[in-house]
C-alpha cells in the first residue's frame, strides 16, 4: 500500500517513516501482560515455597489432625476446616431464600418500580460496606442476641447436638448470620440477572393457560432459571469461605471440635488473619499451608459456579 | 378486570381456584415481607455508625494521634494517612500494570495466548479471598525484609486491585466505537497514535470507574493490611515501616476493653464507610451513560 501514497507530499512519508519504527509501545504493554501472568505464578509459587516445610513435615496429617498448638509444634486444620464449610453453608442456608426472594421482588412487578430501585440500592449498598464494620456491628448487635436467645434455645433444645450449652456470643451462628448478609448481594445480583433472561414467551404461554403469576414463578421462571440460581448460590458459598474480617471478629476464633451451632468455631481465613502477625517459624510455615488449602477451597468452589453460570447463559441463549 | 384463572389449567392436587389465588396472595405476601426484612439489618448498622460515630466526629479526629490504652483524647489522623499512602501505593502498582495489560489484549491482540492467559489470571485473582493478598505479601515483601511496612500493604492491595482496573479497562476499551480507530488509521496514524490520542482519551471515563471502585475497594479492606502494613501508633514517616490504616484500626479497637476507643473504632467507621460509598456512587457518576 505503500506505493499508493509515495508521492503525495510531505506527511504521508513522515507517516511511513512512522509506521516503519517499532512499536516500544506494544512492547511495554506486552511486557505488562507477561508481568501479569508471572505475578499469578510468583504469588502461588511463593505461597507453595513458604508452606514447603510445613507440607514436609505434617503431609497430610495436617488436614487430618485436629490439635492445633504452635507452642507443641502440632499443627493440624481439621476442625478449621470443618468450621468453614459450616459457617459458609449455614450463611448459604440463611441467604439463599433472603437473596431468592429480593431477586424475585427485583425481577417482578409486585411493587411500583421506585419502590424496586430502593431494595435494589440497597442490596448494592451491602456489597459497599466494608467487612470490618460487619465485624464492628456484629460484636455490638449480633453477638448479645445470639448470646440471649442462644441462652433460650439451649435451655429448651439443648438435647439436640446443634443446640447444645452453653450458649456463647461468640459462635458459628453469629458469624454465620453476617456472612449470610455479606453474601446477600451476590446472590441477589446473579439470581436475578438469570431470571430477567428468562424470556417473556414463556409466561405468557402460562398465563394463557390460566396459571395464577406464583403458578408461573414456581413451574415455569423458577425452572428455567435455576441454573443460574444455582451458580449464584455456589459462587456466593465461594465467598463466604474466604470472607475473613467480619468473621475472624465474630466466630470465637476456637480450635475445639463442637456439634453445637453455638459455640464458638473457626474458619481458615480467621486463623490466617488472627496468627500471622504474630507467628514465627514452622508456624509461619503451617499457617502457608492453611492458606493454600483456602486457595484449593475456593477455586474449586469458584470454578464450579463459573462452569455452571456458563452452561445457564448458554442453556438460555438456546430459548430466545 | 382482573384476568380469572381458568378451570382447565387445574393442578395435579384438583386445587379450587380460590385455594390456588390464596396462596398467590400469600407468596406475594411472604416474598415482599423477607425483601423488606433484609432492610432491617441494614438500616440498623448505619443508624449505629452513624449515632456512635458522629458524636466524636471533630476536626481534632482527623489531625490527631490514637491515645495510649485507657487515655481519651485524641482522633486517627495516622491512618488515615496510613490508608491513603497504601491505597497510593497500590494504584501505583496496579494501574500500569493494569491498564497497559488491558491494551494489550483488547487493542494489540485480542485473540492470542497471551490475551486468553491473562484473561484467566485476571479472572482467577478476582476469585482469590483478599486474605490471600496479604499472605502472598508476607511471604514476598515482609519475610524478605524482615520489616511490615506500608509497601508490604500496598503490594497486598495492588495485587486484590489489579483484576478489577485490568477488566473495567478492558471493558472501557470494548466501550470505544471501531470507527474510531478506523477513522485514525485512515488519516495515517500509527497503532500507538491511535491507542494514545484516541482511544485511551475516548475510554478515560470508563477507565477512571474502575480505578475509583478500586480506590473503594482497597480503602475499605483489612485483611490485606492486617499483618503486612501491621500497625502503628505514630505518624507514618517512611514506607518501611509498621503503618496504621483505617480499617486495621477498626478491628484492633474494637476488641479494646476501652469506651473511648471503642468510639473511636465506630467514628472510624463512620468515615470509613461514607469514604467508600462516595467512591463507589461518584464512580457510577463518572461512567458516562455513552459507554453504558
Amino acid at each position: 500500500m505503500g506505493g499508493h501514497f509515495s508521492n503525495t507530499g510531505a506527511l504521508s512519508t513522515l507517516t511511513q517513516e512512522y509506521r516503519r519504527r517499532p512499536d516500544f509501545f506494544r512492547g511495554a504493554c506486552l511486557f505488562a501482560c507477561i508481568l501479569t501472568v508471572l505475578l499469578l505464578v510468583f504469588i502461588f509459587g511463593e505461597i507453595l515455597l513458604k508452606a514447603w516445610p510445613a507440607i514436609h513435615k505434617f503431609g497430610f496429617g495436617f488436614i487430618t489432625g485436629t490439635q492445633w498448638s504452635p507452642n507443641r509444634e502440632v499443627f493440624g486444620v481439621l476442625p478449621v476446616l470443618i468450621g468453614t464449610i459450616a459457617s459458609s453453608f449455614l450463611a448459604l442456608l440463611v441467604a439463599l431464600p433472603l437473596g431468592l426472594a429480593i431477586a424475585l421482588f427485583l425481577s417482578e412487578d409486585f411493587l411500583p418500580d421506585p419502590l424496586r430501585q430502593v431494595i435494589r440500592f440497597v442490596v448494592e449498598l451491602l456489597a459497599a460496606i466494608p467487612s470490618v464494620v460487619y465485624g464492628l456491628w456484629g460484636i455490638f448487635v449480633v453477638i448479645p442476641l445470639v448470646q440471649q436467645y442462644g441462652t433460650i434455645l439451649s435451655a429448651h433444645f439443648g438435647f439436640l447436638p446443634l443446640l447444645a450449652g452453653p450458649a456463647y456470643g461468640n459462635s458459628l451462628l453469629t458469624a454465620s448470620l453476617v456472612l449470610a448478609l455479606m453474601v446477600l448481594p451476590t446472590i441477589t445480583a446473579i439470581s436475578r440477572s438469570s431470571l430477567v433472561v428468562v424470556p417473556y414467551s414463556l409466561r405468557e404461554g402460562s398465563y394463557a393457560l390460566g396459571a395464577t403469576r406464583w403458578e408461573t414463578i414456581l413451574r415455569v421462571i423458577l425452572p428455567t432459571a435455576a441454573p443460574g440460581i444455582v451458580a449464584s448460590a455456589i459462587l456466593a458459598f465461594g465467598r463466604a469461605m474466604g470472607e475473613t474480617m467480619a468473621v475472624a471478629m465474630l466466630i470465637g476464633n476456637s480450635q475445639r471440635l463442637s456439634w453445637s451451632l453455638l459455640s464458638p468455631s473457626n474458619t481458615l481465613s480467621a486463623l490466617l488473619a488472627n496468627q500471622f502477625a504474630e507467628a514465627d517459624g514452622i508456624q509461619i510455615s503451617a499457617l502457608m499451608y492453611a492458606a493454600l488449602l483456602l486457595v484449593a477451597l475456593t477455586l474449586v468452589v469458584n470454578l464450579a459456579g463459573e462452569m455452571v453460570l456458563r452452561q445457564t447463559q448458554r442453556a438460555t441463549a438456546g430459548l430466545r | 378486570m382482573k384476568p380469572k384463572p381458568l378451570h382447565f389449567f387445574s393442578s395435579p392436587k384438583g386445587e379450587t381456584s380460590f385455594f390456588r389465588l390464596l396462596r398467590n396472595r400469600f407468596l406475594t405476601g411472604l416474598c415482599i415481607a423477607l425483601s423488606l426484612l433484609t432492610l432491617v439489618p441494614l438500616i440498623s448498622i448505619v443508624i449505629l455508625v452513624i449515632r456512635n460515630g458522629l458524636p466524636l466526629l471533630s476536626m481534632n479526629l482527623f489531625s490527631q494521634l490514637p491515645p495510649a490504652p485507657g487515655l481519651e483524647g485524641g482522633g486517627f489522623g495516622n491512618a488515615i494517612m496510613g490508608t491513603l499512602v497504601m491505597v497510593g501505593i497500590s494504584l501505583l502498582l496496579a494501574v500500569p500494570l493494569g491498564v497497559f495489560s488491558a491494551v494489550y489484549i483488547n487493542e494489540y491482540a485480542p485473540v492470542s495466548p497471551v490475551s486468553s492467559a491473562v484473561r484467566f489470571v485476571a479472572k482467577l485473582l478476582t476469585g482469590i479471598p483478599s486474605i490471600i493478598c496479604g499472605v502472598f505479601a508476607f511471604a514476598a515483601v515482609v519475610m524478605t525484609s524482615h520489616h511490615f511496612s506500608a509497601i508490604a500493604g500496598g503490594v497486598a492491595l495492588a495485587i486484590l486491585i489489579l483484576p478489577i482496573i485490568l477488566l473495567t479497562t478492558e471493558q472501557a476499551l470494548m466501550g470505544v466505537s471501531s470507527a474510531y480507530r478506523e477513522a485514525s488509521f485512515g488519516v495515517g496514524a500509527t497503532a500507538f497514535q491511535t491507542i494514545w490520542r484516541i482511544v485511551l482519551p475516548d475510554a478515560m471515563p470508563a477507565i477512571m470507574t474502575g480505578v475509583m471502585l478500586a480506590v473503594s475497594r482497597a480503602a475499605g479492606e483489612t485483611a490485606p493490611v492486617l499483618f503486612t502494613a501491621l500497625f502503628s501508633q505514630n505518624w507514618i514517616t517512611s514506607v518501611l515501616e509498621p503503618t496504621a490504616s483505617l480499617s486495621v484500626l477498626i478491628y484492633n479497637f474494637a476488641s479494646l476493653p476501652y469506651a473511648y476507643h471503642i468510639k473511636l473504632a465506630w467514628s472510624a467507621s463512620l468515615v470509613l464507610v461514607t469514604v467508600v460509598t462516595m467512591t463507589n456512587i461518584l464512580a457510577q457518576l463518572i461512567f458516562s451513560p455513552k459507554h453504558r
